[in-house]
């Protein structure tokens, strides 16, 4: 594979823009980050300034965790978030099988049925599910919540899934057909292990809309008890505006969690986006 | 599912059952729910059916339509923002990122996406603060290029606030459009490169003859994903210009409108069945761009199998 080397001036030129948007696109972030370590001096009178012994100050963080109940917000955010995509990639798994694995009248309908939710926001039916958890005694716990977001996944998770599920070797699974497994072992014991980067790849997507959502907190969920983290951050930065080190120490302890887990996973997910593009 | 007259295989129905079940329970009942409340209106205090009579409101009702029209004219103008500045953004950069041995593309790539992974809430507060003329952050950078007399706050100012919102959703969103074309980028064969590196066309030019039309459908792809993203928007406009959508509602789209004709807002109180109509308006909007897309547009890019 030879290609034609591009000349130095081009190359410069390119790391010249690249490096430059990549400033841009971090700056904001790092500038929140370093100003939550700050003085309220500091903040107003160095903001580019790194903390430094003099400047160094926690004042923010031990307002923002006296104040908001900010571990109860991420415990409901973490309940949320891992119990909706468990839910998803099970059934989701389920029916990707069912539709890629057999032939029956209406699978393909069923394929199109479940995939008019990959283009056509939840959101849209909103007046009606509020409603729904009205009437089922469902509003304010984290039951809607995930609900909502199980259903959300689903569409999108059966369909990358069914996908992959299609590259699995037949053979294998009549092999376990003839050694008398049933249709639900071939599918748990041998199919689920096969898929396990594809499901990897679907968490991750799923995972981000969730954690990150205001919508649906808001209209299901608003109670104290019930809020997730973006809720939470978002009444709490409105009511402290004026208190510069609580707002940029909120505002960084909602940036962590996410920051530390797209350290760990971002090569999974660049990954999973740039094979699911290639489809 | 009516399965053949063998033996009835059960386990198809128990594999699809869970998922048809939440499936159908919470995203398309509700959806068919909305859009029939979208017919009915309280009259005397009943649900009564009226037919397209809250559709003539939103759209003539001098208390509705005004509202309605600026918040679809405003969402076009999100939409527009986004098809002008972020995609061709992302077309760039992912361009550049494609190039065969570049060093720290990888880190490149990491950094540039970490702003769409962010809620909107953080990156709508965090640029609050960045444009606020309180930190000085922004009069500061511009006066070191000499521009600081055309600072003005932003995102207070009719005529500007709703550019200044869809710009913030633009950084945060750049990533996507991105990664879609850097990997369909990826996936043109080495040969047709080399081909066209034979026939001596390099640079700019391969660019445009040879790489833009294998990307197209990775394009329209982003395109329409862009549509339904854009006109089902509402989190970053509430969090940064609140329920309102101020200054004056300049930043009215039709999510925020949707928000506060449903659930009510201060003075106004929630109203079903208008939040209903705005929500089936809201998905004639994206069935329209969706099929337009997939009928008009996806068919008839040519695609090249490699």
């Amino acid at each position: 594979m030879s290609k034609a080397r591009i000349s130095p001036l081009r190359s410069g030129f390119v790391h010249l823009a690249l490096a430059g948007y990549t400033v841009i696109a971090l700056f904001p972030v790092v500038l929140t980050i370093i100003n939550s370590l700050k003085d309220k001096n500091a903040i107003f009178r160095t903001p580019l300034a790194l903390p430094t012994a003099e400047t160094f100050s926690l004042i923010g963080y031990a307002t923002v965790l006296k104040q908001g109940d900010f571990i109860g917000y991420f415990q409901n955010s973490l309940i949320v978030t891992v119990v909706s995509i468990f839910f998803a990639l099970l059934f989701g798994a389920m029916a990707a099988f069912a539709l890629s694995e057999y032939r029956f009248r209406g699978n393909t309908l069923m394929g199109l049925y479940l995939a008019i939710g990959i283009m056509i926001p939840i959101r849209l039916g909103t007046v009606a599910i509020l409603q729904g958890m009205v009437a089922a005694g469902l509003v304010n716990t984290l039951t809607a919540l995930i609900l909502v977001y199980t259903a959300q996944g689903l569409p999108l998770a059966i369909f990358i899934l069914s996908e992959f599920m299609r590259t699995v070797s037949d053979d294998l699974k009549n092999a376990g057909r003839i050694d008398g497994l049933s249709e639900y072992a071939i599918f748990f014991r041998l199919v689920l292990p096969l898929v396990r980067p594809a499901m990897a790849t679907v968490a991750v997507f799923t995972m981000i809309p969730i954690w990150n959502d205001l919508w649906f907190p808001l209209i299901l969920a608003p109670g104290e008890a019930t809020k997730t983290v973006t809720l939470g951050s978002q009444v709490f930065i409105g009511q402290f505006v004026t208190n510069w080190n609580a707002v940029l120490a909120a505002l960084s302890l909602a940036i962590f969690p996410v920051l530390i887990l797209y350290v760990i996973f971002s090569r999974q997910l660049i990954r999973g986006i740039t094979a699911g593009a290639v489809k | 599912m009516q399965i053949s007259a063998r033996p009835r295989r059960w386990h198809i129905l128990v594999f699809l059952l869970p998922a048809f079940i939440v499936y159908s329970a919470v995203m398309i009942l509700p959806l068919v729910e909305t859009l029939r409340l979208s017919m009915f209106n309280t009259v005397d205090g009943h649900s009564t059916f009226v037919g397209f009579a809250n559709f003539q409101v939103l759209f003539g009702n001098e208390r509705w339509a005004a509202d309605f029209w600026r918040a679809l004219k405003n969402n076009f103008v999100f939409f527009a923002i986004h098809m002008l500045v972020q995609n061709p953004l992302g077309i760039a950069l992912a361009a550049m990122l494609s190039i065969p041995k570049l060093r720290l593309a990888a880190f490149y790539r990491t950094a540039i996406f970490l702003p769409t992974i962010l809620s909107f809430v953080i990156v709508g507060f965090i640029w609050k603060l960045i444009l606020s003329p309180i930190w000085g952050i922004t009069p500061f950078f511009m006066d070191i290029v000499g521009l600081k007399a055309f600072f003005a706050p932003w995102l207070g100012k009719p005529g500007s606030a709703l550019i200044t919102v869809s710009l913030i959703s633009v950084w945060q969103n750049v990533g996507i459009p991105m990664m879609l074309i850097y990997a369909a980028l990826l996936n043109i064969p080495d040969e047709v490169i080399e081909a066209a590196e034979c026939d001596g066309i390099t640079g700019w030019s391969q660019f445009w003859k040879i790489k833009l039309p294998l990307i197209l459908p990775a394009i329209g792809m982003v395109s329409i994903l862009t549509f339904v993203g854009n006109f089902n928007a509402f989190d970053l406009i509430y969090t940064v210009q609140g329920a309102l959508a101020g200054p004056d509602g300049a930043t009215d789209i039709l999510g925020t409108l949707l928000y506060r004709t449903f659930f009510g807002f201060q003075l106004q109180l929630g109203d079903r069945s208008m939040g209903a109509t705005i929500a089936t308006v809201m998905f004639l909007i994206i069935l329209a761009g969706v099929s337009l897309y997939l009928f008009g547009i996806q068919r008839r890019v040519r695609r090249y199998q490699f």
